[in-house]
């Protein structure tokens, strides 16, 4: 299918690699003159802005951390001053606080670039209608996917997330080609289409999905049953949002808009780079980026890079879908949830003592479930109910207002959740979301 | 006042019995029983020969239980004897949260236990009221 800027997305790799080299040098002097803590760990390393020569010297560079956007929370890590920034996002923090990234109105631009890439390769066009049903807001989806369908000139329905009647019967008379929303949505929608049967009355031929694990189970199934093409997109708010790196339609892997992102693997534990092809912890080290910009940032997510030419001409190094996280994070209809933030609320609950629990997700009519089993004690029962239910209700409402989705609470006996070597086990994920 | 042990039930089958398992496996006599439910959880209410004992059971089984004082009276088997008794709590303002019968007869007359919002007016104006206001000694007679 068609490109958005042949002339890069099919870039020589030599070039690409002395396009990233330049970059690299100019952000890692801007950085370090304009982020304190950047050149704080500069420091620490004994490196200077002028040791940084190209792209060879990547691995020398300081890791960052999704912790560093707590510990600065909310605008210390711009590179930019506020005046200078024209949109904030933000997302789930490992704890209660959540995270905020910031934009210039060139890396506005620049994302739109990067997922009109996305819309081209999945065949969009100026005649296309596409239905972005992410969450606009916060959350980098919805205005995400919009900026990108606007510069290819398609016609944009930004009819966000929920409102299932309202979205089918939109993409009936709107005559809608191009879905954008999460997979698991995505296969809801499909459902409700049938439903109310208005298959007939569908002319989607594409979909980009993304902001959550998906199989390729999953993928046959939304592309059956809508009669689509399904694209996978990836994207995380502290790189970008949506379309760090997006699907063609070999569907072999994701590639990434590397004019603007350097992708690394690397031993989640050591920090050392991996061989190439080997799989390991994602990382990126962002290089156009004004507002809020990272050098070797943690994704936390284990996959692989294949650096092989895709049949699609382009030069652009693909990605696996990720196989896992190294770390504990969740991805829950779309919310990034961290036990830690669940454990944070049973903490202030229960006066200072953090009772044991158990988080369980698993997914019913493809919308995903959360289940918490929290064990009962002393401390939290009572003689009556309506203090139990209290009880229960707080944690509900807290839950709510911390990881932003809602969580069904039940009340088990004391020792009664599984415990290996000692320890409660913490998640149970009944989804199978990964191939 | 006597002693009650309150018991967590958790939402799951089975549950309500192996608590009452463990305490005939303990010899505990239960003389009187209530339960209430909610969606979510239940809250097993018991007055038994020996609370400490039937706490220990309780805690081996790995059930949160408690132990607290409640109101039990006894009233003449007669039409309207307990409405009398109830009155006079409505009378000084204390409303009653739960209450249960026990099974067996105290010399002919019901034995009910009450919880109310206020423990220690409750005892005194039912004393006052000529209502028959049990203790733990009485019990052990049951
Ligand atoms: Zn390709």
């Amino acid at each position: 299918m068609g490109y958005y800027q042949k002339e890069i997305e099919c870039m020589p790799r030599e070039e690409i690699k002395k396009l990233q080299g330049e970059r690299l040098v100019w952000q890692v002097k801007r950085m370090y003159e304009r982020v304190e803590l950047f050149r704080k760990r500069m420091d620490e390393k004994g490196l200077k802005p002028e040791d940084i020569k190209g792209i060879e010297d990547l691995a020398k560079l300081p890791f960052s951390y999704k912790q560093d956007l707590r510990d600065y929370y909310p605008f210390g890590l711009f590179a930019e001053p506020l005046k200078n920034i024209v949109r904030v996002h933000a997302s789930s923090g490992t704890t209660g606080k959540q995270i905020v990234v910031g934009y210039t109105r060139n890396d506005l631009d620049t994302w739109k670039d990067c997922m009109a890439r996305q819309f081209a390769a999945a065949g969009a066009t100026d005649e296309d209608i596409i239905q972005v049903s992410y969450g606009y807001g916060l959350f980098t989806g919805g205005l995400g996917a919009h900026g990108g369908a606007e510069r290819i000139g398609a016609m944009v329905v930004p009819t966000s997330s929920g409102n299932t009647s309202r979205q089918i019967q939109t993409m009936a008379d709107f005559g809608t080609t191009i879905l954008c929303c999460t997979p698991s949505y995505a296969m809801y929608l499909a459902e409700a289409i049938e439903e109310a049967g208005l298959k007939d009355k569908i002319k989607l031929k594409a979909g980009v999905f993304g902001a959550e694990p998906w199989t390729e189970d999953m993928r046959h199934a939304i592309e059956n049953s809508l009669g689509i093409k399904a694209y996978d997109v990836y994207g995380l708010s502290e790189i970008m949002g949506p379309g760090v790196a997006y699907e063609c339609s070999c569907q072999n892997g994701m590639h990434v808009s590397e004019d603007m992102f350097i992708p690394e693997i690397i031993n989640p534990d050591t920090g050392e780079v991996l061989p190439e092809g080997e799989q390991g912890e994602l990382v990126f080290t962002t290089l156009t980026k004004e507002g809020f910009p990272v050098i070797r940032y943690r994704t936390r997510d284990i996959c692989s890079l294949n650096y092989e030419q895709c049949e699609c001409g382009r030069t652009f190094v693909r990605m696996n879908k990720p196989t896992g996280r190294s770390d504990d994070m969740l991805i829950i209809r779309g919310v990034n949830v961290f036990p830690s933030q669940i454990e944070e609320v049973l903490l202030k609950i229960s006066s200072g003592v953090t009772p044991n629990y158990q988080i369980v997700v698993g997914r019913e009519n493809n919308t995903d479930t959360l289940d918490i089993n929290v064990e009962m004690s002393e401390a939290l029962f009572a003689d009556d109910i309506k203090s139990i239910e209290k009880i229960e209700r707080k944690i509900v409402t807290d839950l709510r207002s911390v990881l932003g989705i809602g969580a069904k609470v039940h009340l088990v006996n004391p020792k009664s959740i599984e415990r290996s070597e000692g320890k409660a086990k913490r998640v149970i994920d009944n989804r199978n979301l990964r191939d | 006042m006597v002693k009650q042990i309150t018991v967590f039930i958790e939402n799951k089958p089975g549950r309500l019995m192996e608590m009452l398992k463990a305490l005939a496996k303990n010899d505990i006599d239960i003389k009187a029983f209530s339960l209430a439910d909610t969606t979510e959880f239940g809250i097993a209410r018991m007055i038994v020969s020996d609370e400490n004992a039937a706490k220990k059971a309780i805690d081996d089984e790995g059930v949160v239980a408690r132990i607290c004082n409640i109101i039990t009276i006894a009233v003449p088997d007669e039409p309207g004897a307990l409405m009398k008794a109830l009155e006079i709590l409505k009378n000084n303002g204390i409303s009653i949260e739960y209450m249960y019968a026990f099974a067996e007869k105290l010399d002919g007359a019901s034995v009910i236990a009450i919880r109310t919002d206020n423990q220690e007016l409750a005892d005194e104006t039912l004393s006052k009221g000529g209502v028959k206001v049990l203790n733990q000694s009485d019990i052990e007679k049951l």
